[in-house]
């Protein structure tokens, strides 16, 4: 097990964000995390990820207790995440953001490794061509996929995947869908946030479902498709109901 | 690795050298004065840059590493009377073990908190060592004449001043350009561009920052002993002059922040407009309305500064404005 | 009793700084700008109206009036000319767009009424309750101030432009989708918030005598007291100044007056790292 979630809670004043979350997952495996809006998938990331200090339960990421670590410490471990809302590093270039990821991640390379390292990255990830603009320059899905490769740089063991596919185009959809099992290949672990249904679906080994902080389901794709609690979930969302329903 | 071949640092260093040198070929007092200015806000302006340009920590009272090492070296020159290399060694470190300590407090604060905290550092430094005997008090501290006699009179100390300025400053430029190229150096603009997601990448924020103001602080501190050493005495109003602070930081945004030869710029180019103002019948106090006029148009219309716009337009330059 | 006397002089005067420190706080909980330009307009305020007395005979009250007037429209010009611009640009933008009015303030203020201290001569004698004596001026000063901190809180929450205010310090892109002109609701509110800089500016020269540079005390202490009331939050900051008035008229018995301005930092620092959002709770 690379990561064991283990009665995670958090708390914010009088909201109860996430409730006892448990679960395990196994090296290699692409784990799909879905829930309505709200639900409190990102909270989950950043609290296994150490920006926010759980409230009660573990976080055991290869078998040590990481629950009160600080992100940077995560990071050094080999975890690396992308994040919902991006955060380019505007004025710096795009190999100069990937170089940070490949200098202070698992990795901890020197800067001209690190400079390799990203020019790797940046070619898998199709970002070569863009490689001395600065990175504020970039649209939003040239700018996701800079996180991808700032997150890859670091050559993580798991990464966390908030929302990749978000606003991105059918063709788009698929480049980053193929990257992400390109990824898997490589032996890196992967943990995705996704509201895109059908390609989380096809992703995931197995998916787990968040509802106002609770885990109501968890199980293979096509099982949590059909599992009535998940579709009445949604259904306060119609639109993901829809989508969940042309997945079956 | 650095390659030393890269032209940028070179040139840099050379004209400073050069604009250096020109006092001593010359042998003329007046023209050390007027180099003696420029290479003291250069050796600032470069230090305040990696908190304030490669960092984004807003040092409001940076100042305040200068005055104390100031203080802490006049004071082991007069009381102790200890060598100047001694003095100066103790106000690199006073000024380093300020921004340590202080460091690990405020560094925890961001934007708008951080610089205020700065600007009351300084006033209460200010306002503590007022109350502190073994600096002076209120008089502050005075050296005696005879001191300058252990180097060759009053003549030969102010060249020799000089010469350690003139080392210093290109001291300071070296270390801005080393951090800027330095694993360190891009942990730091990962802190400036988005402090969260270099934690989440894995710079380890609190270090790094505090280590950037340490370094900030050392050069100031040594160079404040220098320029109290020449002064012959130093006193609490007018070693902790916010507005001095305010020129530096002013200086650094015009040149350009988080580029070596933007402060270099910034600095010899206010200094340049400030000795033609005070040339000029004008009252002192219109070089701080120039200066803040300056600032305004800088941040409304050319934030990155005159390298960092220069840089961006012509991307060619980049090599040669490091 | 000395102690009182001394308790009920920092008293008054922290109502002042109360009202100092609310334009501060106005301009922080609306637009998240710190306006490093407040002392200086503090001190502007004070010159204010020393030049309408003393120029023109006019009545320090009435010249208060007529100076906070033209502090609001002052300060709607600053927002329109330095900081409209960058208002979205980070932090460190509006703090050296807002230093850098500071400046130009100082030089010309500086340049224009040197640094001689100017004093309203306008002596109103003292009241005596029991065995305390207190300066009328003062007196008027703080019931001047509770009025303006009374008017504040009614506009804020019971007029119209108040709501808007209001809105655009909770949300603004939310503010604007509902149609408020965000723009004009941030000059306004910079406009007032320079306002009350200037009535307490103004206040401030009917008790003491005062220069271009005076009002940067008042500045530190308005962040003060700003963070103790929680920034954001503007009758946090009258009972904050009242708080930091109490602690200044009470120090100076046991403690060197100089020391005044270190506890004061350091109060500062502290709230800062442990209770940023005030005493009293505000933004962050």
């Amino acid at each position: 097990m690379i990561l064991i979630v283990e009665k995670v809670s958090k708390t914010f004043g009088g909201l109860q964000a996430l409730q006892n979350i448990s679960f395990e997952l196994p090296e290699g495996q692409i784990l799909g995390l879905i829930g309505p809006n709200g639900a409190g998938k990102t909270t989950l990331f950043n609290v296994i990820n150490g920006v926010y200090p759980a409230s009660a339960g573990k976080i055991i990421f290869r078998g040590e207790d990481v629950t009160r670590l600080r992100p940077y410490e995560l990071a050094h471990r080999g975890l690396a995440r992308t994040h919902q809302i991006v955060k380019p590093l505007n004025e710096l270039t795009v190999r100069e953001n990937v170089r940070v990821g490949a200098c202070f991640g698992r990795r901890g390379a020197s800067l001209s490794e690190a400079g390799r390292i990203a020019d790797q990255v940046l070619e898998f990830l199709g970002l070569n061509e863009h490689a001395e603009l600065l990175a504020g320059a970039l649209n939003v899905a040239q700018k996701k996929r800079l996180e991808m490769a700032r997150a890859l740089a670091a050559q993580p063991f798991l990464l966390l995947l908030d929302e990749v596919l978000a606003g991105l185009n059918p063709s788009e959809i698929d480049t980053m869908v193929e990257a992400v099992q390109s990824i898997r290949r490589q032996g890196i672990t992967i943990l995705m946030i996704e509201h895109v249904m059908h390609a989380l679906m096809a992703l995931s080994d197995r998916v787990i479902v968040l509802d106002y902080g609770q885990q109501i389901a968890e199980g293979a794709p096509a099982e949590v498709a059909q599992n009535k609690k998940v579709i009445e979930a949604y259904l306060g969302d119609p639109k993901l109901a829809e989508k969940l329903f042309n997945t079956q | 690795m650095i390659s030393w071949r890269n032209p940028g640092l070179w040139p840099l260093l050379a004209i400073i050298a050069a604009v250096g040198i020109y006092p001593i070929l010359a042998n003329s007092d007046a023209s050390r004065e007027v180099i003696f200015t420029m290479l003291l806000s250069i050796a600032l302006a470069s230090s305040l840059n990696i908190i304030l340009g490669y960092t984004g920590y807003v040092s409001f009272g940076h100042i305040v590493f200068f005055g104390l090492g100031g203080y802490t070296g006049l004071y082991l020159l007069s009381a102790w009377r200890s060598p100047l290399w001694l003095a100066l060694l103790a106000g690199g470190l006073a000024s380093g073990l300020l921004a340590f300590l202080l460091g690990k407090a405020i560094l925890r604060l961001r934007g708008g908190y951080f610089a205020l905290v700065t600007i009351g550092v300084n006033e209460a430094v200010r306002a503590f060592i007022v109350n502190f005997a073994p600096f002076g008090g209120p008089v502050g501290i005075s050296l005696n004449f005879r001191i300058y006699k252990e180097y060759g009179g009053a003549g030969q100390a102010l060249w020799l001043v000089y010469y350690l300025l003139l080392g210093l400053t290109l001291l300071a430029v070296v270390l801005s350009y080393l951090v800027k190229n330095s694993k360190f150096g891009l942990g730091l603009f990962a802190i400036r561009e988005n402090e969260d997601a270099a934690e989440v990448m894995g710079v380890v924020t609190p270090n790094a920052k505090t280590w950037a103001y340490v370094l900030s602080a050392i050069i100031p501190g040594i160079v404040g002993v220098l320029f109290y050493f020449k002064n012959g005495n130093i006193e609490p109003g007018d070693a902790f002059r916010l507005n001095f602070s305010i020129e530096l930081l002013v200086m650094v945004m015009l040149g350009g922040f988080g580029t070596v030869s933007g402060p270099i710029l910034g600095a010899a180019g206010y200094q340049r407009l400030r000795g033609l103002l005070l040339t000029t019948p004008v009252l002192k106090d219109f070089q701080l309305v120039v200066a803040g006029v300056l600032l305004l148009i800088i941040i409304l219309f050319i934030p990155a500064g005159a390298v960092g716009w220069l840089r961006q337009r012509f991307p060619r330059l980049r090599k040669a404005l490091p | 009793m000395e102690l009182l006397k001394f308790l009920i002089d920092g008293l008054l005067l922290g109502f002042v700084y109360g009202v100092a420190a609310m334009g501060l706080s106005l301009i922080w909980g609306v637009m998240n700008v710190i306006n490093l330009a407040h002392g200086p307009l503090i001190s502007l305020g004070g010159f204010g109206v020393y030049l309408l007395f003393t120029g023109l005979g006019i009545n320090p009250y009435l010249a208060l009036m007529i100076t906070a007037l033209l502090g609001l429209l002052f300060g709607v010009a600053i927002y329109w000319v330095a900081i409209h611009r960058v208002i979205n640009a980070p932090h460190l933008s509006t703090l050296l767009a807002t230093f850098s009015v500071n400046m130009i303030i100082i030089g010309l203020g500086t340049a224009l009424f040197s640094t001689t201290p100017r004093n309203v001569a306008y002596d109103l004698g003292s009241l005596t309750f029991g065995s305390i004596t207190v300066p009328l001026a003062r007196l008027i000063a703080a019931l001047a101030s509770l009025v303006v901190a009374a008017a504040l809180y009614l506009f804020l929450y019971r007029t119209t432009p108040g709501k808007y205010v209001r809105a655009v310090a909770n949300n603004r892109s939310a503010a604007e989708l509902m149609g408020i002109h965000s723009n004009r609701v941030l000059a306004l509110s910079f406009g007032l918030g320079v306002m009350l800089a200037a009535i307490a500016g103004g206040l401030i020269a009917t008790i003491f005598p005062f220069t271009i540079l005076s009002g940067s005390a008042y500045e530190l202490k308005s962040f003060v007291i700003g963070v103790l009331g929680g920034l954001g939050n503007p009758l946090g900051a009258l009972a904050g100044g009242l708080v930091l008035g109490m602690m200044e008229g009470v120090i100076p018995a046991y403690l060197p007056v100089t020391w005044v301005p270190v506890i004061e930092f350091l109060m500062f620092v502290l709230i800062l790292l442990f209770r940023p959002t005030g005493l009293f709770g505000g933004k962050q």
